[in-house]
């Protein structure tokens, strides 16, 4: 049982940090990416195949952050100039492009079967409980240092720009802010971020497969982020840990529905994450945690 | 076509007159086949407070949305303090010393007035990705340099109670007050005024042109586009009217309302 909580709270810990990503992207820049499962999936498999190749552990997060980087800068360069809708369509479009490259590519990333063996970073010297500790304390870790990072900048100059880029592009111009560069640096920062917590998912379960990348990891991403509220990385945060303890109670809950086969179960479970979507939207639109209006400094 | 009264030459400095601060040649711009500017040329004066007058349809507008950079012009120059400006986009065009307002008061629904205002000071460092994140002490400096001045801008415009509402629960003459905030946090050398009364109550139109009285007073130059003509003639000299995408005339407010071609310009031609 305490095994089994202890993965919870890691796989909590790499929906938080994708939550956190997304937040940047949408809640912060306005730019709707519904290919995050794409980055996810760039980074855990940058990460799985570098160490693989006999890179370090340390290398391979470094890696996935890398790619996730490079993968956004080329969708950023592609996508800047669209709007919100189109951005969101182009975006899909390349979270089924990573998958489906995953899915056919075998000589790199083994298709259908995906990649086993996935080194787990001091399992061996730790044992299974040791290193599920060990990577409970990192993914934690991580989590709170992505927090700290993005809420300095949420609460400096730049993230002031950067939410007038997202509520008014054309006048944030007109403020003097080059919208192209914010919004470029928010998306690419985004990916990286999205990249890490693929590393992490990938050395945690030391195995990966195309279907884990699937669109529905994007929504509930956008879930957590509605759920936390969205624009507040406090709340991303929050409402990553939610979801994973959402998503592991419904699937609790539906096995002890009688007479269900296994695929119903899991669809009743899916049911009960849309109807959770619409209760927040309908009940708490704004979130747990939404975004303050933070009050002018005392007159000097 | 007979000229009444004495009217400026386009673009052209008199000895002693101070250089322009912004100018404009042969400036034109079409939206599908269809021309808007047809030619303008203007300059308008350093410290000066410009009205931009003319009937609905005369290209006003359009005029401020190309040299303001939202447009690109066709064809035609324009030059800002003596610099070539012509299809500069917007952000940089702030960074030149240009800013503009717009009729229908914009802002950003979730930044208060304050943080709009802190907004459009320009050159802040911590607007870097990671000066932001790692704290820089420059950036520190600036911001509390520029809340200085905020709070300074405030008082001026009396928008010091509401400087922690958000935008949108502003008035629409209030808004206007902060557009000419954000304006002048930005420390331009000329402002567009895009019909700052537009919507405005007459109590806090009059204040509006007090403060721009006051902006004058401190040597900002002020262009602005305005249909209320008791306004025009309260605070403009020279007033420039364009109709049909072209400079009619440029003159003072009683040159211009006396003269034939304007009067046709808004009533039409009587037969």
């Amino acid at each position: 049982m305490l095994s089994y909580a202890i993965a919870t709270l890691v796989s909590g810990g790499v929906y938080a940090i994708l939550a956190l990503s997304l937040n940047l992207a949408w809640g912060g820049a306005g730019m709707v990416n519904l290919g995050l499962g794409g980055f996810f999936a760039i980074g855990a498999y940058a990460s799985a195949i570098a160490t693989g190749a006999g890179a370090p552990f340390a290398a391979g997060l470094a890696i996935a952050v890398v790619a996730g980087v490079l993968a956004g800068l080329v969708v950023t360069f592609a996508t800047l100039r669209l709007r919100d809708d189109y951005l969101a369509i182009v975006t899909l479009g390349f979270g089924e492009v990573i998958r489906l490259v995953a899915l056919n590519e075998r000589w790199l990333t083994n298709g259908a079967d995906g990649l086993s063996g996935i080194r787990a970073p001091l399992k061996p010297e730790l044992g299974l409980f040791g290193f599920n500790l060990f990577y409970l304390g990192l993914t934690t870790l991580a989590a709170l240092v992505i927090l700290l990072g993005l809420q300095r900048l949420d609460r400096s100059p730049y993230g002031r720009a950067l939410r007038a880029v997202r509520e008014d592009p054309e006048l944030a111009r007109f403020a003097g802010k080059n919208v192209l560069r914010f919004k470029f640096e928010a998306f690419a920062l985004s990916a990286a971020i999205a990249g890490l917590a693929g590393a992490l998912y990938a050395h945690f379960q030391s195995y990966v497969s195309p279907d884990l990348f699937a669109p529905l990891i994007t929504i509930y991403i956008f879930l957590a982020v509605t759920a936390g509220g969205v624009g507040r990385p406090l709340g991303a945060l929050v409402g990553g840990y939610a979801v994973m303890a959402f998503l592991e109670a419904a699937r609790m809950a539906v096995g002890y529905l009688p007479g269900l086969e296994p695929v119903q179960l899991a669809s009743v479970q899916g049911m009960l994450t849309g109807l959770a979507l619409l209760l927040i939207l309908r009940l708490r639109p704004q979130g747990m945690l939404p975004e303050r209006i933070r009050p002018a400094p005392a007159t000097p | 076509m007979q000229r009444i009264g004495p009217t400026r030459p386009e673009g052209v400095i008199l000895a002693g007159q101070a250089p322009p601060a912004l100018r404009v040649d042969d400036l034109r711009r079409s939206f599908y086949g269809v021309s808007v500017l047809q030619g303008i040329s203007l300059s308008i004066a350093a410290g000066s407070i410009t009205g931009l007058i003319g009937p609905n349809g005369a290209g006003k507008s359009t005029f401020f949305n190309v040299i303001s950079g939202l447009l690109r012009p066709d064809q035609g120059r324009v030059s800002l303090g003596g610099r070539n400006v012509t299809g500069m986009s917007p952000d940089r065009l702030v960074g030149c010393g240009l800013v503009r307002t717009f009729q229908l008061a914009r802002g950003f629904p979730k930044l208060s007035v304050f943080q709009h205002l802190m907004l459009y000071a320009p050159r802040q460092p911590g607007e870097h990705m990671l000066a932001a994140i790692f704290g820089s002490r420059q950036a520190r400096a600036y911001e509390a340099e520029i809340a200085e001045r905020a709070w300074s801008v405030a008082r001026r415009l009396r928008l010091g109670h509401v400087l922690d509402n958000p935008i949108t629960s502003l008035s629409g003459g209030q808004k206007q007050l902060v557009a000419i905030g954000r304006a002048l946090m930005a420390s331009p050398q000329i402002i567009l005024l895009d019909e700052p009364m537009a919507g405005v109550n007459p109590t806090l139109g009059g204040q509006i042109a007090d403060h721009l009285l006051a902006l004058h007073e401190d040597g900002i130059t002020i262009c602005l586009i305005e249909h209320d003509m008791s306004l025009i003639k309260r605070l403009c000299d020279p007033v420039i009217v364009l109709a049909e995408g072209r400079t009619l005339m440029t003159g003072s407010f009683a040159e211009v309302v006396d003269d034939p071609r304007v009067q046709e310009a808004y009533l039409g031609t009587r037969h």
